[in-house]
């Protein structure tokens, strides 16, 4: 059965100094590539901030570990709130920030597997993630390996036929080493899931597909840390935590806003105003 | 060649311990003996090819050989996005074995004709495609995969298949293989297509027209070398396919052809299933004569270029 939900609502969270840093940084790297897909990256930022700063066990100098824990982006157009926090990590320089989508850098609008050190797979084409995780975990199953295998996908992205199939091969295996985070900020590029292609009752949806579901408010720091601690949710099932987000959550500019959805020709006014914006919330 | 192919997987399988079976949902006794005595190296998923892939890659990329079979069209088409760039892209040490090559399922209609595959994954960076003349060919080049670098694709065929391959010409991955040599001509082939192509040769030598039969076992990467010092020998180049020939085989020649500017230029002719979607159900030997994929157009045709050659 799922768990009741009912938090203070995404809206209402105030974020921590971290957050806006974390934010800033992201704003430095769309000014430096006038580009980038700023909703995804503010929605996830608190959920990916969570997994590497508390809960994922990785080794910045040697991204290849073998006992590392493994995450993978499945929304891979977030992945500016990613690579933030692996150059803050010191996976790679932070210089690389500053060639975002450059033809002399390692960092492109979509995360590349063998380029970027601390991404464990090329994702921006939805939908490949989660499959990607099941081998993962499958593979530390029949090894007897204990770490752990996160993927976070899109709400959008769960209108994937693969991410279904994924789930129901990650049941059938009894994977609880592996845990899939709902970024659900309820919107898409169109307009809002509900109009589009509607994913109520998602937390039911993947208890039905076999999954111990947990919901969570994606942007309470505190929350997160909890719930996720709590790993794995049930001894013999997947992990499902359903973050429930706000795209482009932080400033007033792009918050719920379409637009702001993936920006090009990011203006000087517009990066000034986001930056006002993070200082002032 | 299906038998031999899963034979072969299970003695990769109990030669090197990263090497895993993943069958979707096929009959129920398939690689019994692998499942049961080696379990953690057999797996049997869903109808779900998008996640098998992808998981297969994941799987890889953590150490396993993956060797996935299922009916060829499912494995090339459904998830193609999966093979370029979970295959592709990520590199990854996958192998699709593919039943049913071109028209073997032919009483099963169009949805199971794999008749479009090598087109398909010609496009693919990083893809090995081998298309096995027999059983015999099939074994040679199955021991072989387990050194590969990168997904490789092995298209089989019905099954049974009279063995031409020689164990005096052994395939080895990326080289072509020349079964016979003449100056009059030269026939490429590959895949079941190698009987048809000694056929003809055989029948024009009676007729006292010498040809060449070029067998391609890897369509990628394509020997080019071999089919350039060959066709540069020869006034007539035809080639023959149990595919469309758009893009397989016979496309691939042309490009290499067009590309050699010979002077003068080859006479060129391809054989193989036109730009249609079968229309008739029967057997793979009647749908290869419906399309004249046989060793008596072949005759014809190469006959028909000589004719037309100075």
């Amino acid at each position: 059965m799922t768990t009741a939900f009912s938090p203070t609502t995404p809206d209402d969270l105030a974020l921590d100094a971290r957050s806006r840093a974390l934010r800033k940084m992201i704003v430095r790297t769309i000014e430096a590539g006038k580009r980038g897909h700023v909703g995804a990256a503010f929605s996830v930022m608190e959920i990916l901030r969570v997994l590497y700063d508390d809960i994922l066990k990785v080794d910045p100098a040697n991204p290849r570990w073998t006992e590392r824990d493994r995450c993978i982006l499945s929304k891979g157009h977030g992945c500016i709130a990613l690579y933030v926090l692996l150059a803050e990590k010191g996976f790679f320089p932070e210089s690389e920030l500053w060639k975002f989508c450059a033809s002399d850098g390692i960092l492109g609008g979509h995360p590349e597997y063998g380029k970027v050190p601390g991404v464990e797979a090329s994702t921006g084409s939805l939908g490949h993630g989660l499959s990607f995780g099941v081998g993962f975990a499958l593979n530390a199953k029949l090894e007897g390996q204990k770490h752990r295998v996160f993927v976070v996908v899109g709400d959008g992205e769960c209108s994937e036929g693969s991410i279904w199939e994924a789930a129901l091969c990650a049941a059938q295996h009894k994977l609880s080493q592996l845990t899939v985070l709902i970024d659900y900020n309820k919107q898409q590029t169109y307009g809002t899931i509900a109009e589009v292609q509607g994913l109520e009752p998602l937390a039911d949806k993947w208890a039905s597909f076999g999954f111990a579901v947990r919901e969570v408010n994606g942007h309470d720091v505190d929350a997160l840390r909890a719930v996720l601690s709590e790993m794995p949710f049930h001894p013999s099932k997947p992990g499902a935590l359903i973050c429930h987000t706000v795209k482009g959550k932080g400033t007033g500019l792009t918050e719920r806003n379409l637009s702001w959805h993936h920006k090009a020709r990011v203006s000087e006014a517009e990066v000034a105003s986001l930056f006002a914006s993070l200082d002032d919330e | 060649m299906r038998k031999t192919s899963l034979d072969m997987v299970y003695e990769l399988a109990k030669r090197d311990r990263r090497v895993v079976f993943i069958g979707s949902d096929l009959g129920p006794d398939t690689l019994k003996q692998l499942k049961a005595e080696f379990p953690g190296q057999f797996l049997m998923e869903g109808v779900s090819e998008a996640n098998i892939v992808t998981m297969a890659a994941g799987l890889a990329m953590e150490g396993k050989i993956p060797y996935i079979n299922t009916i060829a069209t499912f494995l090339t088409r459904r998830c193609f996005e999966q093979i370029v760039l979970d295959l592709g892209l990520h590199n990854t040490k996958v192998r699709l074995i593919a039943s049913g090559g071109g028209v073997v399922y032919a009483p099963l209609g169009p949805t199971h004709l794999a008749i479009d595959d090598i087109a398909i994954l010609r496009t693919v960076p990083n893809m090995t495609i081998l298309a096995p003349a027999d059983a015999d060919e099939m074994r040679r080049l199955m021991l072989q995969t387990l050194d590969v670098e990168g997904p490789i694709y092995v298209r089989l065929g019905k099954g049974g298949d009279p063995i031409v391959s020689r164990d005096d010409l052994p395939a080895e991955i990326g080289k072509a293989i020349l079964m016979r040599e003449g100056a009059d001509a030269l026939i490429v082939c590959t895949g079941i297509c190698l009987q048809v192509a000694l056929a003809a040769a055989d029948d024009l030598e009676k007729q006292g027209i010498a040809a060449s039969v070029l067998h391609v076992h890897t369509l990628k990467p394509l020997d080019v070398t071999a089919i350039y010092e060959n066709a540069a020998r020869v006034p007539v180049v035809v080639t023959i396919e149990e595919h469309t020939i758009v893009s397989g085989l016979g496309s691939a020649v042309a490009e290499i052809l067009a590309e050699s500017s010979f002077n003068p230029s080859k006479r060129f002719q391809r054989i193989g299933i036109p730009d249609v979607f079968p229309d008739q159900y029967g057997s793979q030997a009647s749908l290869m004569a419906r399309y004249d994929i046989t060793a008596g157009r072949l005759t014809e045709v190469v006959k028909q270029l000589r004719g037309n050659t100075r």
